[in-house]
Order: C-alpha cells, then structure tokens, then sequence
C-alpha cells in the first residue's frame, strides 16, 4: 500500500526557525547568520562589527563550532554576551541549537544577534535559523572561482563579504569574475570588499547594517 | 557528516507515517530530491543502511527522483531551467526570478505492508 507523505525532511527545522523569528520579533532584535569556510575571517569580521556598532547598537553572539570555546571567550573578553554552541562533530547549525542559545542568552535590551555558523561553504546554506540576514565571507586566498562550486551558499546569501582585499596583489584573484558570477546567481546580493586585519571597506558594512538594524 | 543527520530527520517522517498507518514493514521510500540540494543520494542510501537496522524500515528501497534546477520569472512569468547558475530570465533578461524546482528534499511517499 502506497502512503502519500510529502513532508520535507527540513520542514521540522523551519518550523523551530520560525519560533526563532516570532521570539526575536517579539524583542525587536534583528539576527544575521554569519556563514563562511574555515579561516575566511569570520571571528575577525564579527570582532570588527562589534567594534563598529559599539556605543549605538546592543549585540549578542552565538558562536558555532564542532569543538572549542576560544571564540565566544574572544567576545566575551570585550564585554559582548556570547554563548558557545558546540556541535561536535555537525558541520551546521541547526534551529533548534540556535533555539535553545537564544533562551540560555540574556537578550534584555539586545538589537542584533549574530551567529557564527560552522565553518563549511555547504552545509549552513540549506539551514534555516530565523535569521533576518544571511551574510557569508569569502577570502580572497580562497580564489574568485568559489561560486560555481559551491552555488548554493552564494544564491542563498543575501550579503557577501569579500575578505582579505589587502591580499589581491599577491594573488591571481579576478574579482570582475566573481562579482559578475554572483550577481547571475543572485541579483540582489549586496557585496562589500574589506580586510579586517587593515580595517578597509569596514565602515560601508557597519552604515548598511546599522541601517538595517534600525529600520527592522 | 551533514547526510547523517538529515537522513536521521528522513526516517523520523518515514516512521511517524509508517506508524500512523499501522505498518508492519516499509518496503519503499519516495524521495524528491532536487539538483540544487547539497544532498547526495549515495550518501543518504549509506546512512539509511545503517541507522534503518532494527526499525520497521529496514531494508527499504529508497527511490529518488531528481528535480532540475528551474526559475520563474517574477517580471514576465517565464519559467525556466538553470543553466550553469544563471538565473537571469532567458526571454525578458530580467533578474527578478525565484527558484521553483530543483531544491526539494521530500519525502513524497512510502510503500507499507
């Protein structure tokens, strides 16, 4: 006997994805999941953009990673609510982690919550987590070519972050090829070129967001 | 890693329905899998193996069919499929388009006794 199903084996995760969403609605906090590959900066840019906000708008952080606490201790260290999510051994977050860091976080007050996914350009992309944003870095010593082999990450995210610019004349990176690429696959990307370590390119990132925070 | 736990969450909606139904036995799985998915079939097939012993639906065949990557047009209706990643729409060129097949992942039915 054939049983007619047609469930989505994600759907369970978007339903917690959404309770995500409503509880931080319901406190005016925007949420950006941050995605990247291993070493493309995403500790450093998230240092660099609770520099840039300090002062104006309220942050806390949700740092995922297979093992290890050095990063939210890193946040921490700078007065930040941070809370470590490690999934050991899972090369993405799921809703429900992100789900239980947000009631074990003290939120009072907070207007912007980014989460640090695990460092994969695959898996994080097909897992919701209520976010307001996707945002995914790309460094430049990861070549211009990354969007054709890994589509999913560059169509699903709605901002990319190109890293490490201050490293373009040592490489052969194109970055004409790459914007043209992503902007095929995903027309209303916007893409800011920086380098955390000189600081160039930050502030056109920290107006956007702030303005993004605050119109939320 | 990421196949592990998905197909955890697949044999969980396999059993709620199987269970629902009053089956004895699974004997196939329907997947819908679309292209743009960054789940492989091998991989699932793998863990289903393993993780299936010793539930209803062991042993199971699993059947997937793939979807191809298509758009629709949100400007002039078009659909069309994805070539090489390009979503911009092949009649009017505009690039306000959204995906409408070719990411699914879905249990669309199973075969019980």
């Amino acid at each position: 006997m054939e049983i007619e199903v047609l469930e989505g084996v994600f759907d369970a995760n978007e339903i917690i994805a959404k309770e995500n969403r409503t509880l931080l609605d319901g406190r005016g906090a925007f949420m950006v999941n941050l995605m990247a590959s291993p070493g493309a900066g995403k500790t450093s840019f998230i240092m660099r953009t609770l520099e840039g906000i300090s002062g104006e708008i309220k942050p806390a952080v949700i740092e995922g990673d297979i093992a290890g606490k050095v990063d939210s201790e890193r946040i921490a260290e700078i007065g930040v609510a941070a809370i470590q999510i490690n999934t050991g051994g899972s090369c993405h977050l799921e809703a429900r982690q992100v789900n239980t860091a947000l009631n074990h976080l003290d939120l009072d007050g907070v207007q912007l919550v980014i989460i640090e996914n695990v460092g994969n350009l695959v898996c994080p992309a097909e897992f919701k987590l209520g976010e307001d944003l996707k945002v995914m870095i790309l460094s430049v010593a990861e070549g211009h070519d990354k969007p054709l082999k890994y589509p999913l990450m560059f169509s699903e995210s709605d901002v990319l972050i190109v890293n490490k610019i201050d490293l373009i004349p040592h490489t052969d990176f194109d970055m004409a090829f790459l914007e043209d690429t992503v902007r095929k696959m995903n027309p209303s990307v916007e893409i800011f070129k920086i380098s955390c370590r000189t600081g160039v390119g930050v502030d056109a990132w920290i107006d956007w967001l702030k303005n993004r925070v605050k119109a939320s | 890693m990421h196949e592990m736990s998905v197909t955890e969450s697949m044999l969980g909606v396999v059993l709620r329905h199987a269970e629902s139904n009053k089956a004895t036995s699974v004997t196939r799985i329907n997947i819908v899998l679309g292209e743009f998915s960054t789940v492989m079939p091998e991989s699932v097939q793998f863990y289903f193996d393993i993780i299936g012993k010793d539930t209803i639906a062991e042993g199971a065949e699993l059947n997937f069919r793939r979807t191809k990557l298509a758009s629709r047009c949100k400007d002039c209706g078009k659909e069309f499929e994805v070539v090489e990643y390009d979503f911009t729409c092949t009649k009017c060129k505009g690039e306000n388009t959204e995906i409408i097949s070719g990411r699914e992942f879905q249990v669309e039915s199973i075969e019980i006794d």
